[in-house]
């Protein structure tokens, strides 16, 4: 069963940039691209740098997939599935995220 | 119905082969099966020592996520396969599985030679081949303080490093008379020897272990037939390798008089239903002890199931590594066997070199070559010799240094289709074209369609300069657009801005772009609106366009923590200011270093942190340094007239002048400025890129230098200026720059660029060739006058406040960020201080 968990309003959201979420003891990042009212959530933790960082660095598009790169090492991480665009074998957790009354839902699994 | 295919040891070539099968269509045709020994899959021995510096058994996994499940095949992980049963072709398992085979593939690898020495199985006595090894070495190191190598070979060394970066005193115990016999001759040998003594290993040649047992001051005590004894904590073999032929040797399948599984050129072993690859199968008399020779083995037998007539029919043994630091290369027929073989040496004692070129008779052909200490020669050398292409007039111009412009390497066009330019995939030069042909046009695209240079790394450079030249022969001008979202240099965007008054991000990409932009082009673009109009880089529609550094004004440190760096101008503090500086260093625990560049950097901020610390650095009088961003860093000064006796001008007042006037201004790189006193030059202004040194006759300016990664003199660019004419040539000289570098082209790199070089800049800045400098100049003084400390306004701002802060939604701080403290001051605890904290949030 997923369950909804209200982290922040939306206009805690950086435009065009990241915000982190303490959800549940983990540290989820959360882009924001206004124009689209789009909103994306992944971990926040770089698997290369073994930081919490993903929601400092910068997003974009390349080849067509949305993507976050990391501000430390510069890894492209697509925001959809979080594979890592430079190394098949990384990828990083992926969050449901809606925003419902002005308000970012982040959904966890119950249980899990 | 399906037929079975059984695999036994997932190592690098049994997954190798698995990968290559599940690419072919008779995967099919086949229910695959693997056992592996190991409690893992398989995993990169090449690069196991890497183990050491923190890469986990995961990093090193040479296996994708979901590989197995994926392609249907199943994997008996920690079973072992015991038995074989060719009459009812059976496979039988440790934990007493039965599998019944149609084809069966013998990928067992090999293990550790350990000599029979008497006590070789004491404590502490390992070897090195598992990550499980790996672990048990790490144990012992942590008790110890002295290790030996039994073995001075390529592997012996690559775990003497290992020995050496655990702390320990290391030792190398050969018992040959030098190191690396096998690849190497007397000389090259004692000149890595040299070497490696050097780095403060020490090496013991000719030496016969008889006994190892209980040490005085150490657990061991090795005792050498000569007499001498030498004590150890920890003495690892490294000694060669034993195929792991056990199970093929019960079976009755045909082994080597010197073990090893006995297969043909279609990698068959004596029973044609059962093959043999990688480091246990004996081809032609031989073991392959590497990988690439295993990868051309297991490709054979892919093949040979779908039918093709594919072959192995040996492989290189050549060879190039870094040991210690050291580049050490092998090539074919290093020790001059080949009747009638002629040997080029050169050896460079005070450099420690050694090159060695071993030549057919009539000096045509280039049959091997051993290089210690250089060896960047590794390709060109190796294509000569895989190809037969026929030397030059004087084969030893290919190891004798070349001090002129006189190039002596093999272009790419001088190598044949056939060409093997990647070794550990056996990609060849034609199918290298052919994929440039279809459309690969930059290096990780080939990369990813023919796996070249995706094993050990080392034909990359052979790949890029191939694909440089394809590319160049097919027309395709190299591509010069700043990324997929713009069709446009950095140059042309910066007049299309200009021209067409555009003020965001947003509207340069709805007018002329494409996409939503990236990590390249936001930058680029911000830095140039930044140059252009000079808004508050943080406002609304310029914050995503920032860097990392640039958003949260610092710049991020190894652990995500930030540094702190006030301006500093020309390197001049009153001692209250620096009193302040220590206080907040205090206040905040921060790590507090000199820098480079004449300024104080304070270290380990949180991002929640850095408001307040700005607050009181800004309340004390400090500015931002703008150390985050590619902008003017320091204007280093020497003390100059005012205190030296030998200064002519007040260096420190014009250095202090010269950085409030162009402090802030962005550029596509960073700019760095030093003003010297006299032409003793203790500012060093000639390395930077802008220079100014006093003289009698007035101010000379230096521009274009450069320290870094590639150094570059700076170029006297006018001399005897006065005060004015100095600043309007560097206002000119700068918005130049600006308005047509590169995206992180420093000076130095632009001006070589640039068409017509100096003189043509000259024409520029001086004479006005272009009738630019009065727009040069307005550009630049826009620029000064609309300056503002970037941290002022940001802690002036709530509503920008909010940003720096770890959570939204909670006041906690990331505890993935840990200190330890050294020397006595803190620093990022490092991986293995970290594991006492168990705080890593592990991906899931
Ligand atoms: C702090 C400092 C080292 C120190 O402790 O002394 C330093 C630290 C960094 N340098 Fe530097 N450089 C520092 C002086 C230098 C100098 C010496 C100088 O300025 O006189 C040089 C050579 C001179 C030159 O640039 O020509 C230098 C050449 C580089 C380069 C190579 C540039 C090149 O053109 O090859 C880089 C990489 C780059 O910019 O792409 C670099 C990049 C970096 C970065 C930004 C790397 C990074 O991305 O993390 C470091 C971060 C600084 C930080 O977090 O604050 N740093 N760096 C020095 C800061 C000086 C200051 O007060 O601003
Ligand atoms: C530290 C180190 C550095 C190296 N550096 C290089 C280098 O720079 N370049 C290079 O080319 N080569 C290098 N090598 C050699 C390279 O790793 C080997 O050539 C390669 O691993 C051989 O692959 P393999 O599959 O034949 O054997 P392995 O990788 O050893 O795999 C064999 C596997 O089979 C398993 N196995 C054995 N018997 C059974 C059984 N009965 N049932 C089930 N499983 C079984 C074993 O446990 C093992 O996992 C290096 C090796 C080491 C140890
Ligand atoms: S030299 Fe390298 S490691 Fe040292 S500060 Fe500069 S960039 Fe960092
Ligand atoms: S030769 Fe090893 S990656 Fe190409």
């Amino acid at each position: 069963m997923m369950k909804w968990i209200d982290v922040c309003a939306m206009e805690d959201l950086q435009p065009n940039s990241g915000v982190c979420a303490l959800v549940n003891d983990r540290q989820v990042a959360i882009f924001f691209i206004p124009k689209e009212t789009q909103v994306y959530a992944v971990s926040n933790y770089d698997p290369f740098s073994k930081t919490n960082i993903l929601s400092r660095g910068m997003i974009g598009d390349l080849t067509g997939q949305r993507v976050v790169a990391s501000p430390m090492y510069k890894q492209h991480f697509n925001l959809v599935t979080g594979a890592c665009l430079e190394d098949d074998s990384v990828s990083i957790p992926v969050y449901s995220v809606k925003i419902e009354n002005a308000r970012v839902l982040i959904g966890v699994e119950e249980n899990s | 119905m399906k037929k079975t295919l059984v695999v036994i040891g997932n190592g690098m070539v049994g997954q190798n082969f698995l990968a290559g099968l599940v690419n072919s269509a008779i995967k099919d045709h086949y229910e695959v099966i693997t056992f592996c020994e190991e409690p893992r899959p398989a995993y990169d021995r090449v690069h196991l020592s890497e183990f050491f510096s923190g890469k986990t058994a995961q990093d090193l996994s040479l296996v994708p996520e979901n590989f197995f499940q994926d392609h249907a095949i199943t994997i008996h992980l920690g079973d072992k396969a015991v038995k074989i049963d060719r009459e009812n072709k059976t496979v039988t398992s440790e934990k007493g599985l039965v599998i019944q085979y149609d084809k069966l593939v013998l990928a067992t690898g090999s293990y550790p030679f350990v000599p029979p020495v008497p006590g070789a199985d004491r404590a502490n006595c390992l070897v090195y081949r598992t990550i499980e090894d790996l672990e048990a070495i790490q144990a012992a190191a942590a008790n110890g303080k002295i290790g030996a190598v039994v073995g001075g070979g390529l592997l012996g060394l690559e775990a003497a490093k290992a020995l050496k970066d655990l702390g320990l005193e290391t030792h190398v115990v050969e018992f040959a008379p030098r190191l690396m016999a096998v690849q190497l001759d007397d000389a090259g040998g004692a000149m890595l020897r040299r070497k490696i003594e050097g780095l403060g290993v020490t090496v013991h040649t000719s030496k016969n272990t008889n006994l190892i047992t209980d040490g005085d001051k150490c657990v061991n005590k090795m005792c050498f037939a000569d007499g001498e004894e030498l004590e150890t904590d920890v003495i690892l073999f490294s000694a060669g390798i034993r195929p792991r032929d056990d199970i093929a040797r019960d079976c009755g399948l045909e082994v080597g008089p010197r073990g090893g599984i006995v297969i043909n050129n279609q990698c068959a072993t004596s029973d044609p239903d059962i093959y043999a690859i990688g480091e246990c199968a004996l081809w032609n008399g031989m073991i392959y002890g590497l990988v690439a020779p295993g990868y051309a083995m297991a490709r054979t037998v892919v093949a040979e199931l779908a039918g093709d007539a594919a072959g192995f029919t040996g492989a290189d043994m050549s060879t190039k590594l870094k040991l210690m630091g050291v580049d050490v290369a092998s090539i074919g027929d290093a020790h001059a066997k080949t009747p009638g073989a002629m040997v080029y040496t050169y050896q460079n004692g005070a450099t420690e070199i050694y090159k060695r070129l071993v030549v057919s008779a009539d000096k045509k052909q280039l049959l091997g070559a051993v290089l210690v200490g250089e060896a960047s020669g590794y390709s060109t050398l190796l294509q000569y010799c895989l190809n037969g292409i026929e030397l030059p007039e004087n084969p030893d111009a290919l190891i004798l240094p070349h001090r002129s412009d006189e190039s002596v390497g093999l272009g790419p066009d001088a190598l044949p289709l056939s060409a093997q330019i990647c070794s550990c995939y056996d990609v060849n030069k034609g199918a290298i074209c052919s994929a440039v042909e279809s459309g690969c046009t930059t290096l990780n695209a080939l990369k990813a369609e023919t796996k070249a240079g995706t094993g050990c790394g080392g034909c990359v450079p052979l790949l890029k300069s191939v694909l440089n030249s394809e590319l160049a022969k097919h027309g395709y001008e190299v591509n010069t657009d700043i990324c997929e979202h713009f069709p446009y240099t950095r140059q042309d965007l910066f007049n299309l801005i200009r021209v067409e008054q555009i003020k965001t991000f947003g509207d340069l990409l709805a007018k002329h772009g494409n996409g939503m932009g990236c990590d390249v082009c936001k930058p680029a673009v911000g830095s140039i609106l930044a140059s252009q109009w000079n808004e508050f880089v943080l406002s609304e529609e310029h914050l995503g366009l920032q860097d990392t550094n640039d958003t949260f004004l610092a710049n991020m440190q190894k652990d995500g923590t930030y540094s702190v760096v006030p301006r500093i101008t020309g390197g001049e503090i009153k001692p209250d200011m620096l009193i302040v500086l220590g206080q907040v260093a205090k206040k905040y625990n921060l790590y507090t270093k000199i820098t480079g560049g004449q300024r104080v950097d304070l270290f380990g901020a949180k991002v929640d942190q850095l408001p307040n610390i700005w607050k009181e650095l800004i309340e004390a009088g400090f500015e931002s340094g703008h150390a985050y961003g590619k902008s003017l860093r320091t204007v280093k000064s020497c003390v100059g007239s005012t205190w030296c006796r030998y200064g002519i001008d007040d260096s420190v007042g014009l250095a202090v002048e010269l950085e409030n006037r162009y402090k802030g201004l962005r550029s596509p790189h960073k700019l760095k400025f030093a003003v010297s006193g006299c032409t003793r030059e203790c500012a060093e202004a000639q390395g930077k890129d802008v220079g100014v040194i006093a003289t009698e006759n007035g101010w000379n300016l230096y521009v274009c230098g450069n320290g870094g990664m590639k150094p570059r003199h700076a170029d006297l660019f006018a001399t005897g200026l006065d005060k004015a004419t100095l600043i309007r040539y560097i206002d000119r000289f700068l918005s130049f720059y600006v308005r047509t570098a590169d995206r992180l082209q420093r000076t130095s790199v632009w001006m070589e660029n640039m068409e017509g070089g100096l003189d043509y800049l000259k024409a520029v800045v001086i004479d006005d060739k272009l009738g630019l400098c009065e727009e040069l100049e307005k550009q630049m003084q826009y620029v000064i006058d609309t300056y503002q400390c970037e941290w002022k306004t940001t802690i002036a701002n709530e509503d920008k406040l909010k940003r720096f802060r770890h959570f939204v939604n909670s006041d906690k701080t990331d505890d993935n960020v840990v200190f330890v403290e050294e020397r006595g001051q803190i620093r990022p605890a490092n991986e293995e201080e970290r594991k006492h904290f168990n705080l890593l949030e592990v991906a899931e």
